[in-house]
């Protein structure tokens, strides 16, 4: 139950940029996985899958320092990555299952915030991005009032804006509908054919073409 | 990115938080009406009788305006750490100091201000004698920044247990200890005629020394109850 599959993304003609190697982590006194190696290429996804309780969340937040392993390595762009990496932060997108979204606040707002925080974008480029998300004709009203499903489209309307290079999607596609997982999968996707990489979870297929994604399985 | 992307970071957090207190008023004036009640309530326990309250008076408007602090300090980061909000902002690349001065400086704004704006009137109604007014004025402007401060720390430490609010308590008024002697015993020595400044230099520098550290050390705390 604890030992993880090896799955290097493999074609890649590039070199990987991201390189987790021998990764184990606990929780409290559970092994959660151990002898985790992956490597990620420019424009490559990997979906990280397995049970519920087996760690994917513990992995994504290790791969953005939230977490601290027990021991192994990450190394992003051929340089070993500190906890507290300010350049690492910079090319990183975390979305995690709960995604920030103030209830009290618009989702204009919310996303002017969360913009601010990672390095700021103009008020064009925020309306854009949740119109993008399918929010129009919801930017100026409290979020308090919006279903699940669009609170977590204003979560995921970072992933327009910015431009980092490593996505780390937890459960991207929870509570959204067929229009938003697609805009999404599309967000992705663009993303992808950038340059940019992505882990995410997911217990749905992710429908993205085979030769751009690679998948492991966690706690299998 | 940078300077100006900080500050930039700096003014939007900050604003947020002062949005937020403004949208959820109850946690707006609770420590404000915590602050009343509580110094009203002693002329009308204790003795309506302006000497007696004299004496006391500036204790007791220190002690309430330490609880009040105390009360408002969970609002801090709670619904941070629970919206996921708090990993946002320890994500920044900005440093986590200058965030965390932000939300410390507003929950400042929105609990320590009103505090002060309330204190001449209540001073009045515990017969503070009138030489000493502005010096109990002055030790709460310099001391309450400090108990948002140091208060931080603490709920930095405690926002990732369910119950932390007991362990709160037994870990910041420890140190709000030092503020509250050197800030009643001021009041005391300008109503005797005697000279203030040293207390008033020793709160100083607390404000200084809570200022420069305090947000360093939020800044770990969180990452630990984060993690």
């Amino acid at each position: 139950m604890t030992q993880a599959h090896e799955a290097p993304v493999q074609g890649s003609a590039l070199e990987p940029i991201l390189v987790v190697a021998d990764l184990a982590c606990f929780r409290g006194d559970r092994l959660l996985f151990r002898d985790l190696n992956f490597n990620l290429g420019a424009g490559r996804a990997l979906q990280v899958r397995g049970p519920n309780g087996c760690g994917k969340t513990t992995l994504l937040r290790i791969l953005c320092g939230l977490t601290e392993q027990e021991s192994g390595n990450i190394h992003w762009c051929g340089r070993a990555r500190a906890r507290r990496d300010s350049d690492y932060l910079r090319d990183l997108r975390y979305i995690g299952h709960n995604d920030g979204v103030k209830l009290e606040l618009t989702p204009r707002e919310n996303l002017r915030v969360a913009m601010a925080l990672e390095g700021g974008a103009d008020e064009a480029a925020l309306a854009l991005a949740l119109a993008r998300l399918g929010l129009a004709d919801f930017m100026d009203v409290a979020c308090r009032t919006l279903s699940a499903g669009q609170r977590r489209r204003v979560g995921l309307a970072r992933l327009t804006l910015g431009n980092a290079r490593l996505w780390l999607l937890d459960e991207p596609f929870t509570a959204l509908d067929n229009a938003a997982t697609n805009a999404v999968r599309a967000l992705i996707e663009e993303h992808l054919d950038g340059g940019g990489c992505a882990v995410l979870t997911s217990h749905q297929p992710l429908r993205i073409d085979a030769g751009k994604s690679a998948s492991i399985d966690l706690g299998a | 990115m940078s300077k100006h992307g900080m500050r930039h970071a700096f003014l939007i957090l900050l604003k947020r938080d002062l949005l937020l207190a403004v949208r959820n008023r109850g946690e707006l004036v609770n420590p404000l009406l915590f602050y009343l009640i509580v110094a009203t309530l002693f002329p009308l326990g204790v003795s309506p009788d302006p000497q007696t309250l004299a004496t006391m008076a500036a204790g007791v408007l220190w002690i309430a305006a330490l609880l009040a602090t105390l009360l408002s300090l969970d609002n801090l980061f709670r619904s941070d750490f629970d919206d996921g909000s708090l990993e946002l902002i320890l994500l920044s690349p900005h440093p986590g100091v200058v965030l965390v001065l932000a939300k410390v400086l507003a929950h400042w704004l929105v609990t320590g201000m009103p505090l002060l704006v309330v204190t001449p009137l209540l001073a009045v109604l515990m017969a503070v004698p009138e030489s000493a007014r502005a010096t109990l004025w002055l030790t709460l402007a310099l001391g309450t920044p400090v108990l948002s401060l140091v208060g931080a720390i603490g709920v930095a430490l405690t926002v990732g247990l369910r119950r932390g609010g007991a362990l709160l308590s037994l870990l910041v008024l420890p140190l709000y200890v030092p503020v509250l002697i050197f800030g009643a015993n001021a009041v005391g020595a300008a109503a005797a005629g005697l000279p203030v400044t040293g207390q008033l230099y020793m709160l100083g520098a607390f404000l200084v020394l809570a200022l420069s550290l305090a947000p360093l050390a939020t800044a770990a705390a969180l990452r630990i109850s984060i993690d």
